[in-house]
């Protein structure tokens, strides 16, 4: 069974099987929108908050998602699989490298201008 | 002997959100063996080419990342005489009573101003499975996986990565063969440290939050076997973070994944031999990027913050 996923910051649709986690149906289309980190629920950048729809999740790190931000379907992507269409809201972002005035452009820029 | 004291990063203790996942990655993709499963649920695994008791220990825990790292050193009267120096330069110091671990004596810990639990130790049992000795052949059996044959070296990152060069530079008698420069004052943003000739037993990156874990590495033989590693990556669907590739610093050839916690593994190989009296190799902020990935030359912000 294939759910529709639609990333509402940068209106992104995507299908995403129930075998799939949320973060590995937009990744392996090439899809952009979620930050990509660990993908084993350790390291917390993929934070989304599902703000419709149904899912099934397994275990995340508590250190980077509470029982408070459960309570608010605050989620990783990474450990979320459908159980119906959904709608999520991207809540977490991939820190800048170096910041600063000394900022270096990297690889990853172009896809958050993508992003917007 | 020439080589005292700290001898070598030989334990470390990592959590996993779920330890059936953690032991098919840590014994079947990485090719650590099982040494014993303990009543408290914690597990204890060696590479093939290390002759103490364990290296890796994974404890089931709520959140990733890392307990501690221990490093063995050369003796009793060592460990004794170290403990009023750590304790000279301003760090607490506990007693780990031996047998809190199975094989091994006891360990004293103390806790950097980067927020990382470091304990040192000297008496750890042989393990049953070792290396040759008598005539001893390259191997014992072939090993699974990708064959890591040592645990090797790990990355922190924290605050105070300057008092933590200190410390192991003036109290562990460590060296720093090579450094990462901030643009501005005398600063480091990063910093290789060693107390043997491999160009990093740890290593820091400044960063803002304490305690955390960048990577834990372990030696493969050469390039052919990080190309095998590789293809044991895709064919059991790994999580990739980068490589295989090669840094600039060190000169190790390299590819990161990650567990499945999330914590980033390294199996490396290659690296310069470094000795006390080289000069620091120092990479100013306009060649870091090359410096850390020597192909792409290009800053990665995942390989650069995430973390556990």
């Amino acid at each position: 069974m294939r759910y529709r996923v639609t990333i509402e910051n940068c209106s992104e649709t995507y299908p995403c099987s129930e075998q799939q986690t949320l973060l590995q149906g937009m990744e392996q289309l090439g899809k952009r929108g979620i930050p990509v980190g660990c993908r084993g629920g350790g390291c917390g950048v993929c934070r989304v908050q599902v703000t419709s729809g149904t899912f099934s999740k397994a275990k995340m790190s508590r250190s980077v998602i509470s029982e408070a931000d459960e309570s608010k379907r605050i989620v990783l992507a990474c450990r979320c699989t459908p159980t119906s269409d959904l709608s999520i809201s991207v809540v977490g972002k991939m820190e800048k490298a170096l910041n600063g005035k000394h900022r270096i452009q990297t690889e990853d820029d172009l896809s958050v201008a993508a992003v917007g | 002997m020439a080589f005292k004291g700290v001898l070598r990063p030989g334990l470390i203790q990592i959590r996993v959100l779920n330890m059936d996942e953690a032991i098919n990655h840590y014994q079947n993709i990485l090719g650590l063996n099982i040494v014993s499963t303990e009543a408290d649920g914690r597990v204890y695994l060696k590479g093939w080419d290390e002759f103490d008791h364990h290296s890796v220990v994974l404890r089931q825990a709520e959140s990733a990342g890392l307990d501690y790292v221990a490093f063995k050193v050369d003796s009793d009267d060592y460990l004794r005489e170290i403990e009023p120096r750590i304790v000279a330069w301003g760090l607490e110091v506990d007693h780990v009573p031996a047998g809190e671990q199975p094989g091994v004596g006891p360990r004293i810990g103390f806790t950097l101003p980067t927020g990382h639990r470091i304990e040192l130790y000297h008496q750890i049992d042989m393990a049953e499975d070792h290396p040759g000795i008598i005539n001893p052949d390259i191997y014992q059996r072939r090993p699974d996986g990708m064959g890591a044959s040592r645990f090797d070296h790990l990355l922190c990152y924290g605050p105070n990565i300057g008092k933590a060069r200190e410390f192991f530079c003036e109290v562990l008698d460590f060296y720093q063969p090579e450094k990462v420069d901030l643009p501005e004052g005398d600063g480091s943003l990063a910093i290789w440290l060693t107390a043997s000739n491999k160009a990093h037993d740890i290593a820091f990156v400044e960063h803002e939050e304490p305690g955390k874990l960048h990577h834990v590495a372990f030696l493969l033989q050469d390039w052919n076997e990080v190309g095998a590693a590789a293809d044991i990556i895709s064919i059991n669907d790994v999580s990739l973070d980068i490589g295989p590739t090669r840094h600039g610093i060190t000169r190790g050839q390299t590819i990161y994944f990650f567990d499945p916690s999330g914590n980033r593994n390294e199996v490396y190989a290659g690296g310069y031999t470094a000795y006390p009296d080289h000069p620091v190799r120092s990479w100013d902020f306009d060649h870091v990027g090359k410096g850390i990935f020597y192909y792409e030359r290009t800053l990665n912000d995942r390989f650069l913050t995430v973390l556990t």
